[in-house]
């Protein structure tokens, strides 16, 4: 492709002249409209396939959706969120222990993911260099880490000295689950405050940690927030992690150093049932759990929308 | 968007008409576009406030440059994409008319893709694309035509970065990244790819804003040399610029509802120095805008 040595010398006044402009033109114009049928075609086509493509992918969403709130939904009563699982055969009771023991563990790793992740994350946009590219390789690694691997791992290191299950050890599983996706949310979210800030601010004689602190993190905070409840809800859903952790539970365990309930657990243990009721217990929790992501996810995508619509 | 451009369409001589009127004001030939009535609004409601140009009507005589001059906001760069149809992607709506020689822009049966290959268009900052060479950019606009013969490839790339006096500075180094080039360059070798086309209408928007003096002195001598064979619209809001290189001007200005209106057009010196509208003379000589 190097242009003017292809060979023929032109005088630069032929292909400049009016009439040499007026036949290129000539030939767009016959070329464009000749394919013109052709590019809508497959325009159309394009579009119609990305549509389907669209439906096809959203089938399995809408029909677990569906299914899941067809059969939990029967089971769903005051006394579900308040009561305590009861033995098999016994009417009633609820799954009090699973909700709480979700949260407590959920909240316990957030506490402990958020401020960790957000540090390695500005350490990450501070630094260029081998350490930076590393420990970037390093979260990418072990956002693929498979969950019942890093549930193998928390149980060799806790449960098997100790010889104790505690609610705190499935905390300690979901953080580390956690963490690599925080620390790369929390670098693209950053990564999105434009230079000029850092120069803005350093030119009025921030220091690097100030800058940080009130421009890049105030900055990115819709993104930020995004990126963690996204992490938080995928944590909230993990079942292999707290099945060598925090075992599960009837009672309701509020001390995180017992063996404690979940969501995950409780439908597992209660699924694998033959009992036609416990069965129906389980799906409700399923569709309870359902509506936790689906409202923390909802919280996430409407905080960062609003910041962003409120940011100019 | 649909309704009014296709009676316009049906009613042709109608427009001859009013052509005819702007057209004893100037006293030049024919008109490589027009416009007649065009308002533009944005947001979905019909009777919603957001109306971005109201009622503008204007001529641009062949082969020469017509300013569009005014303030930020008033709806000069608005007007431009409605000669090229820019608004069908996003909400912005078009009501009138809108004529590039015959062609009515806005009759249902007009693809917007054969409009634009009569009408270039060069932006506020370059935007090669990225991947692609200095020579893939120049002849995007003609790969995307469904143009693929080689030799004509090259001889309308090189003629375009000639017109575009951009040509000794790259022949050597076609096939490096666009994006190597200078800002000024880059802005060129925009021009370039919109004039690769053959295009006879050349819509320039604010195209030497990023671009420090010389740069936009080389572009502002482009802009000249290019009128002797295409009709330019130049958006500015740089008076002197609109001085320097527009044979005709149009004064665009917020109206009491915050829309963009035209004030005034005609020949740049008659605008400059005995503007008719009160409006007009308060702009030119800085007192508002």
């Amino acid at each position: 492709m190097t242009g003017g040595a292809d060979g023929t010398v032109r005088d630069p006044s032929d292909i400049l002249s009016p009439e040499a402009v007026a036949r290129r033109a000539r030939i767009v114009r016959r070329a464009s409209r000749a394919t013109l049928r052709r590019r809508r075609l497959i325009g159309n086509t394009t579009r119609i396939v990305c549509y389907l493509a669209l439906v096809i992918a959203l089938i399995p969403l809408v029909a677990l959706v569906s299914y899941t709130i067809e059969r939990g939904v029967s089971g769903l009563s005051v006394d579900f969120f308040s009561q305590l699982p009861v033995p098999q055969g016994v009417p009633g009771g609820g799954v009090e222990e699973a909700i709480i023991g979700t949260l407590i563990i959920v909240g316990l790793a957030a506490v402990v993911a958020i401020p960790l992740g957000l540090a390695v994350a500005l350490f990450l946009i501070d630094r260029r260099g081998k350490l930076a590219a590393t420990v970037r390789f390093v979260a990418d690694v072990m956002s693929g880490i498979p969950s019942i691997a890093i549930g193998v791992f928390a149980y060799a290191l806790f449960v098997v000295p100790s010889h104790h299950y505690a609610g705190i050890t499935g905390s300690f599983a979901l953080a580390v689950l956690m963490l690599p996706i925080i620390v790369r949310a929390d670098e693209v979210a950053m990564r999105t405050v434009p230079e000029d800030l850092w120069d803005a601010a350093l030119a009025l004689g921030a220091r690097p940690s100030r800058v940080a602190r009130s421009v890049v993190v105030r900055t990115a905070l819709p993104g930020l927030v995004t990126g963690n409840l996204l992490a938080v809800a995928r944590a909230i859903g993990e079942t292999a992690p707290l099945l060598f952790t925090a075992l599960g539970s009837s009672l309701l365990v509020t001390n995180p150093f017992q063996p404690m309930d979940a969501m995950p657990l409780r439908i597992l243990s209660d699924g694998t049932q033959a009992d036609a009721h416990l069965q129906t217990v389980a799906w409700a929790t399923a569709l309870v759990l359902l509506a936790f992501i689906l409202v923390v996810s909802i919280v996430a995508r409407t905080f960062a929308s609003y910041a962003t619509r409120h940011a100019r | 968007m649909l309704g009014s451009p296709r009676r316009a369409g049906v009613d042709g001589d109608g427009g001859r008409d009013v052509e005819g009127d702007a057209d004893a004001g100037s006293g030049s030939g024919e008109f490589a576009v027009t416009l007649e009535h065009v308002s533009v609004r944005y947001g979905k409601v019909e009777n919603a406030k957001q109306v971005a140009v109201r009622d503008v009507s204007l001529a641009f005589p062949k082969n020469q440059v017509t300013a569009l001059l005014g303030p930020s906001g008033c709806g000069k760069t608005t007007i431009l994409r409605t000669i090229n149809r820019l608004h069908d992607h996003t909400t912005g709506r078009v009501s009138g008319a809108v004529k590039i020689g015959e062609l009515d822009v806005y009759a249902r049966d007009t693809q917007p893709e054969i409009v634009r290959t009569r009408v270039g268009m060069v932006f506020q900052r370059p935007n090669l694309f990225p991947t692609l060479s200095i020579f893939d950019n120049v002849v995007a606009g003609l790969r995307m035509n469904g143009v693929r013969k080689r030799p004509f490839l090259r001889e309308a790339a090189e003629a375009a970065l000639r017109q575009a006096a951009l040509w000794d500075s790259v022949k050597d180094r076609l096939g490096l990244p666009a994006v190597r080039l200078s800002g000024g360059q880059q802005q060129r070798l925009c021009i370039a790819r919109a004039l690769a086309i053959g295009p006879e209408v050349l819509l320039l928007d604010e195209p030497c804003s990023a671009l420090d003096p010389q740069a936009s002195a080389r572009v502002e001598r482009l802009i000249v040399e290019l009128s002797a064979h295409i009709t330019i619209a130049l958006v500015t809001h740089n008076l002197f610029q609109a001085t320097r290189i527009s044979h005709r001007t149009a004064v665009f200005l917020l109206d009491e509802q915050n829309s963009g209106t035209l004030v005034e057009d005609g020949p740049t010196v008659d605008v400059f120095s005995s503007p008719k509208d009160p409006r007009t003379l308060a702009y030119v000589t800085g007192t508002i805008g």
